[in-house]
């Protein structure tokens, strides 16, 4: 079985994944017997280098075929020593093994969704099972894991625009004139909000005055468009 | 997978991006502002008595409306660590075959041109753009000489690369086993069965009245006919999307059709639509196009011999060409599986800023493209508001009749939707077939290609474009040509060639739509 995760997609923001070497999936075997047989059940092994434990908080991939998936860890138990706890069991990536829904879809675990508690891991199995035997090859790619703390990063604004000031009474004129810090800070959180605004570009069009493309194309000689490499088969 | 917290805020965050900066925005600004000289809003209640008013005015349901429509159009949210190509298609065989047939039609296209030595695009001389001002309405009766251009590509072609289309990673065996399908279509996709798609069309079941069935001349219209156009009037009044949609998977009346079809897209026929059109009239002006040429054949050779259609081809003309300069097409190849071809201007080859689309909404005609426009001219005679029924018809639903993805109502799950019904409901049928020659989904994989365009009568095809509609899926094309084979299967079972078989099939023209779909889904014996 081959598969080791690969590069791994980009991060977003904010959020870095631990270091970690899966062992490429192995193929569970039954002893003593001749030929390699495909038994529809794969073990992905991965242990935080160094020995070093983390508080797991989600748990990203990109599935390859594979149609259930459990995940066991290990952790330090009640007595001090480490022993190994199903954190999922089962989790149905493929609703119909037989066909490609899900086959190559993301999936994110997260640790409220865990039977377990996920401080203090050491080591993560992962357990994939693909009953149906049209498929020669399955496992996930792409793994990473996320430590907690970190905050996942908002796609809106930094929380501390949230706290916007209430909306005020007018000040008063008749007496003093208005403070002048308090000026300077409403004008600085104006500041930011049209920094926001100019950051968030809108996706709608305006459907006006666009510039037609077949401006520059005037005299347009025919040219290789792009991918115009020699065809091969395409299955 | 998604959280389903995250994924809902997600969708929400996408929709408003989506809705900012829009004319829809705007306007409700605008009347909210309007409001405030209102003596029935109150400073202390400032948001709650706008959002009243907004209410009661009817602008909280065009916001709706925008908003449902967009739901409809988009898919849902992909994981955040996917990839962009990843919602547009998520399977990478699939993508990569798309791309090789792209390349193949480009490789078509510009051998075309290199031989014909005419260049992608040009502008017109003056002279020629003043003829052709004046001639916008009757473009037909134009003449040009077509007879060395060919059309790039045609069902027959695409149905080819379809057969070959294999999953790398699936046991394709050559000894037959339960792991190949009988059919040509050999990936194994989910379709839904029988009973699931009787679930999900509940609505054409057989103790609900369907306009297509109840309302032929031998039944009474009160029983049906006349309550269903009394909804529909409703329906129009209070201008509600998702109200009309529902209401359409009865079967439109005719006359309501046109108005409830552009309540359904949300299209509205703004002035600046009108507008956006009438540049790109100027833009066909002002260029010429290569597939302009290859779009008068294409309407030359099949709208132009159709009984029915014929009377519109100057419709045709003031559609498609429009069409293919319209630069918002491209957005929707965010969720299509294909991706736009790129041209460069002459002598910068490979500079990305001289890189442009062609053609601009990079989508490129093929044999029989202008047939998805030809119904539609039965309905509306404004070329704007035809214009844009048409392109938002596009980008909902016809795009995925001609790219190779792995979408419920691509037509790969089409066509093999159609196959695994008619194995699993008409064996003996199936397997005569298969037989003599005949797979069934060549004869019909035409049918379903052009959403059965040109093949039926036009009011059985109005029928069968409302629940298109109904239930934002094309699904129905499938069962329908399913239905067909069903109902002609006595004489099919008698033929012994594939040419025998098409003849039987070859005129559709006569069959009533619903009940042919109706006995499929709800009678038959399985």
């Amino acid at each position: 079985m081959s598969g080791a995760a690969g590069p791994g997609p980009p991060v977003g923001p904010g959020r870095s994944p631990l270091p970690c070497a899966p062992r490429p999936a192995a193929a569970l075997q039954l002893s003593g017997g001749t030929e390699p047989a495909r038994p529809g059940v794969a073990v992905i092994d991965l242990r935080f280098p160094r020995g070093a434990a983390a508080d797991v908080q989600e748990i990203v991939f990109k599935n390859f075929y594979t149609a259930f998936l459990s995940v066991r860890v290990q952790r330090p138990g009640p007595s001090g020593s480490r022993r190994w706890v199903t954190c999922l069991r089962d989790l149905c990536l493929m609703p119909c093994p037989h066909t490609e829904q899900g086959a190559q879809d993301y999936f994110s675990l997260h640790r409220h969704q865990m039977l377990c508690d996920m401080d203090q891991v050491t080591a993560v199995r992962f357990i994939l099972r693909q009953p149906s035997p049209v498929w020669l090859h399955f496992t996930i790619e792409e793994l990473q894991i996320f430590p907690a703390g970190q905050k996942s990063p908002q796609k809106d604004f930094p929380s501390w625009l949230s706290q916007l000031t209430p909306p005020e009474q007018p000040a008063s004129l008749h007496g003093e004139l208005p403070d002048p810090e308090k000026v300077s800070t409403e004008v600085q959180q104006m500041w930011v909000l049209t920094e926001v605004i100019r950051a968030r570009q809108a996706a709608a069009r305006i459907g006006r005055f666009d510039v037609s493309p077949t401006t520059p194309l005037a005299g347009l000689q025919p040219r290789r468009i792009t991918g115009g490499a020699s065809w091969r088969g395409y299955s | 997978m998604l959280d389903p917290d995250s994924g809902l805020s997600l969708t929400i965050a996408r929709i408003v991006q989506r809705l900012k900066g829009s004319s829809l925005h705007s306007q409700l600004e605008r009347q909210a502002r309007v409001s405030l000289h209102k003596p029935e809003i109150k400073l202390e209640s400032l948001k709650e008595d706008i959002k009243d008013f907004l209410k009661t005015s009817g602008w909280e349901k065009k916001l709706q409306n925008a908003v449902y429509s967009e739901l409809n159009v988009f898919p849902s949210p992909c994981h955040p660590a996917a990839p962009p190509e990843h919602m547009k298609e998520p399977l990478a065989y699939m993508r990569k075959a798309q791309g090789s047939w792209e390349k193949r039609i480009l490789k078509s296209l510009n051998s075309m041109c290199t031989e014909l030595g005419i260049p992608l695009a040009q502008k017109r001389p003056v002279s020629e753009q003043k003829e052709l001002l004046n001639k916008w309405n009757e473009m037909g009766t134009d003449e040009p000489d077509l007879s060395l251009f060919r059309p790039v590509y045609a069902p027959k072609d695409f149905l080819e690369v379809l057969m070959n289309l294999r999953n790398p990673n699936y046991e394709n065996g050559e000894q037959p086993s339960f792991r190949n399908h009988l059919g040509l279509i050999q990936v194994p996709l989910k379709v839904k069965d029988i009973p699931e798609l009787k679930e999900d069309f509940s609505e054409l079941g057989l103790n609900i009245g369907q306009l297509g069935i109840d309302d032929s001349a031998q039944v009474p219209p009160e029983f049906f006919e006349n309550e269903h156009v009394r909804v529909g009037q409703k329906v129009l009044a209070e201008q509600d999307s998702a109200a009309a949609q529902q209401y359409v998977r009865q079967g439109c009346p005719t006359a309501l059709r046109a108005d409830l079809w552009a309540l359904i897209l949300n299209i509205s026929n703004q002035p600046e639509d009108i507008l956006y059109y009438e540049q790109l009239k100027s833009n066909v002006i002002q260029h010429n196009l290569l597939v302009d040429s290859l779009i008068y054949k294409d309407v030359k050779l099949t709208a132009s011999n159709d009984d029915y259609y014929f009377v519109f081809e100057d419709y045709l003309y003031q559609v498609l060409l429009c069409f293919s300069r319209d630069t918002s097409v491209l957005e929707h190849f965010t969720y299509s599986s294909a991706t736009p071809p790129k041209s460069y201007i002459r002598g910068k080859l490979g500079m990305e800023e001289y890189a442009v689309f062609y053609p601009p909404n990079g989508v490129i005609p093929f044999h029989g493209f202008s047939m998805y426009v030809a119904p539609l001219c039965f309905l509306y005679h404004e070329p704007s508001k035809l214009y844009q029924i048409f392109r938002e018809m596009y980008v909902r639903f016809f795009f995925r009749l001609h790219s190779i993805s792995s979408h419920p109502s691509g037509i790969v799950s089409l066509c093999l939707l159609f196959e695994t019904l008619l194995q699993t409901h008409l064996p003996q049928l199936f397997y005569h077939l298969r037989e003599i020659g005949a797979q069934p989904l060549r004869i019909s994989f035409k049918w379903m290609v052009r959403a059965f365009s040109g093949y039926l009568a036009t009011d059985q095809l109005l029928l069968l474009w409302d629940r298109i509609l109904g239930y934002n899926s094309l699904e129905i094309l499938a069962v329908l040509a399913a239905a067909v084979f069903a109902f002609r299967a006595v004489n099919l079972m008698e033929v012994t060639s594939l040419a025998a078989a098409e003849a039987v099939l070859a005129d559709l023209s006569t069959l009533k739509v619903m009940p042919l779909l109706q006995i499929f889904l709800f009678a038959t014996v399985t």
